[in-house]
């Protein structure tokens, strides 16, 4: 057990992954003798040679469609795209092959790859360099997507998402890469896909987030303790194909629901929470469902970010005003 | 006049030059251009690739006659092209994977797809494209370039594990405009990939015609500037298509790299069954192209060297003819399968949260 940081721990998943599974190839942008922008493949180049960790040329189209060819006939691709503002040239690869390949040829082919990618706001970064688009990821049939909230669930999480016969995309909160430690043991064992995470038992709110809202959403939930209101904070953790069981238990315990996520509101993904928690568990609402996110503007360059995300303030006065309707 | 004493440089030295040099055998009458190449000193094997092209002919005469009457999808004949399509699938090994496009029926067929299985695909059934024979083809690629990624990853991936095999990927005049199949093309080069590239310019996409798609006089130029080794062939010669891929595929398989070729043909049908050329080309332009179609061409050739009579022309042409009626015979018997079948392969397993929609799918009467 050592404690480490998010990116320590998706950087010892990696080299887990690559020790364990010959298959195991890394490429991207600089990810090589530099070790990625973020240094998530910090050494992997040294310790498992340049065939297996690919300094690609700067083309994300090219990046998303080499692990489909590459993954196709035996390979376990990692792409990492530099940063999610850069990942749009490679949707026509994920939308159009990466998630079909396996129905088109009716099992004969499939597309066990992952493609990583730092994403959301929070580090003072240039333009595009703070998207949280996930929604239009997590719309598309047939894909994975998975999106870590502390550097154990990165670890396991990206172990399990390398391991998974189907493509995943794993979204990294790049504001959490160094900004929060915890003990993880680098032992291979990775935590399971398709599973929400109860990250704080409550019994008056049940707040459902991901990525870098969980420590928000956590910090909200301390302060509103000290008043007397009890959230449960939900971790969704993979948000394609998401834990439904789990977000309706909670919700039918506490009978309130808070969305909250950093990306846009319309049409976000805590619309499709919205939509399943007022579909099958309407009855158990004592409240309107409320969403705090991001708002439907473009993300602002760094001096406004910090009012475009949402505070641990804004989120706790949605729980408050949620939590006192009657 | 330069400062100083210094005369300007006129000769400024030239850093590289590149030249493209285009091959062909056959000319479109049949008479020799050139001494043939060694693959192409066996008798049989020409008739083997004229009953190759005839049979493509066939069974696009016939997926045609089915979606007109109704019992097709949407279809895209290779009218003109089959010397592409019959040259660079002779050239392959089992164990090579090709990358098709929509115009690739032909060459699939070659390496052992049934017209079984491409009446089932082109009548819309995911089936048609569990090839039975080839199990490591890739499926049909129908938007434009985007495959050409996957066979660079495909042919990293051979490398990376010391196999010898191949990646033969067919593109379109179209796909040279598209950046996902630049940066293919420069992948392959910097890691001389066991991959050849084969742009079967048809001069036609949809209704743009080549000089609105691209300035260069060739199209081999933009991947040999890109590092690949490149070259035009007559792309209605099948001997010279031939004869250009084994030498491709035999660099690519000895270490040397990729190849890039350039095979001039000429589309003489519409695009698909679903487009009407003629509000975009001249029916004069399509006439002086049926002078050129690669299959009366061989078969001159094969008659004039004495190889191939009437009644072998005769038999053939009944002989793919029955086989055709047959694929469609079998195509139409082929039953529906259940709409639940569209959950069977999203995932390897299907995860929870879809299985409560394919029992929804049941439940409404598509178990």
């Amino acid at each position: 057990m050592a404690e480490m940081t998010m990116i320590e721990a998706i950087n010892a998943a990696l080299a887990r992954a690559m020790g364990e599974d010959a298959s195991v190839v890394v490429l991207g942008e600089d990810v090589g003798v530099n070790g990625g922008v973020f240094r998530a493949t910090d050494g992997l180049q040294r310790r498992f040679g340049s065939e297996r960790v690919i300094d690609t040329p700067l083309s994300e189209a090219l990046i998303g469609g080499l692990c489909v060819g590459m993954a196709a006939v035996g390979l376990k691709p990692v792409g990492e795209i530099q940063f999610m503002g850069f990942l749009y040239p490679c949707i026509d690869q994920l939308v159009n092959h990466a998630t079909r390949l396996r129905t088109r040829t009716q099992g004969r082919l499939s597309c066990p790859m992952v493609l990583r990618s730092p994403f959301g706001a929070g580090i003072h970064a240039p333009e595009h360099h703070s998207e949280s688009t996930e929604a239009m990821l997590a719309h598309i049939p047939g894909l994975r997507v998975v999106i870590p909230s502390t550097p154990a669930k990165a670890y396991g999480l990206l172990l399990a998402a390398i391991r998974d016969p189907d493509p995943v995309v794993f979204l990294e909160p790049t504001r959490l890469y160094r900004s929060l430690k915890e003990d993880v043991t680098d032992d291979g064992r990775a935590l399971p896909l398709d599973r929400a995470f109860v990250v704080r038992p409550g019994r008056d709110v049940t707040v459902i987030t991901w990525g870098a809202m969980v420590r928000e959403a956590l910090a909200a939930a301390r302060t509103l303790d000290e008043h007397g209101i009890s959230v449960e904070v939900v971790d969704l953790a993979t948000l394609k194909p998401y834990d439904e069981e789990t977000i309706l238990a909670s919700v039918a315990k506490t009978g309130r629901a808070v969305v909250v996520h950093e990306a846009a509101r319309t049409g976000g993904f805590g619309a499709e929470i919205a939509a399943l928690i007022a579909e099958k568990g309407l009855t158990s609402l004592l409240a309107p469902i409320a969403r705090t996110t991001g708002y439907d503007t473009i993300v602002p360059l760094p001096r406004l970010e910090q009012h475009y995300m949402p505070s641990r303030e804004r989120i706790a006065s949605t729980i408050e005003r949620i939590a006192s309707f009657s | 006049m330069a400062s100083g004493d210094q005369p300007a440089i006129t000769d400024w030295p030239i850093v590289v030059r590149l030249a493209i040099e285009r091959r062909a055998y056959l000319s479109p009458q049949g008479d020799v251009l050139a001494p043939l190449p060694s693959s192409a000193s066996d008798p049989k094997l020409l008739i083997e690739l004229y009953r190759g092209m005839v049979t493509i002919r066939a069974l696009d005469v016939k997926a045609v006659a089915l979606q007109r009457t109704g019992r097709l999808g949407t279809y895209a004949v290779a009218l003109g092209q089959e010397a592409v399509l019959v040259g660079l699938a002779s050239a392959m090994r089992g164990d090579d994977v090709l990358f098709p496009t929509y115009r690739e029926n032909g060459a699939l067929m070659w390496r052992g797809v049934t017209p079984e299985e491409l009446l089932t695909y082109w009548g819309g059934d995911e089936r048609g494209s569990d090839f039975k024979a080839s199990r490591g083809d890739f499926p049909i690629s129908i938007p434009v370039g985007s495959h050409a990624p996957h066979a660079a990853g495909a042919a990293y991936a051979f490398k990376l594990r010391g196999e010898d095999r191949v990646a033969v990927c067919v593109l379109g005049d179209g796909a040279m405009s598209k950046g996902d199949v630049h940066e293919a093309i420069n992948f392959t080069a910097i890691h001389r990939l066991p991959l050849v590239f084969v742009v079967s310019n048809n001069r036609w996409a949809i209704s743009v015609p080549e000089r609105l798609q691209s300035a260069t006089p060739t199209l081999a130029q933009k991947a040999l500037a890109m590092g690949v080794r490149a070259w035009q062939v007559d792309g209605n010669d099948v001997i010279a298509v031939r004869a250009s891929m084994i030498e491709a595929v035999a660099r690519a398989r000895a270490g040397e790299g990729a190849s890039c070729i350039e095979a001039l043909t000429y589309r003489l049908g519409d695009h698909t069954t679903a487009d009407d050329a003629r509000r975009y080309r001249s029916d004069e332009e399509v006439q002086a192209a049926w002078k050129n179609e690669p299959i009366a061409r061989l078969r001159r050739y094969l008659v004039d060297t004495g190889v191939w009579t009437k009644l072998q022309e005769e038999q053939l042409l009944a002989e793919v003819q029955a086989r055709m009626d047959l694929a469609a015979e079998h195509y139409l018997a082929l039953a529906p399968r259940a709409p639940a079948s569209m959950f069977g392969h999203l995932y390897k397993t299907l995860p929870a949260a879809y299985q409560a929609q394919r029992r929804e799918l049941e439940e409404a009467g598509g178990g």
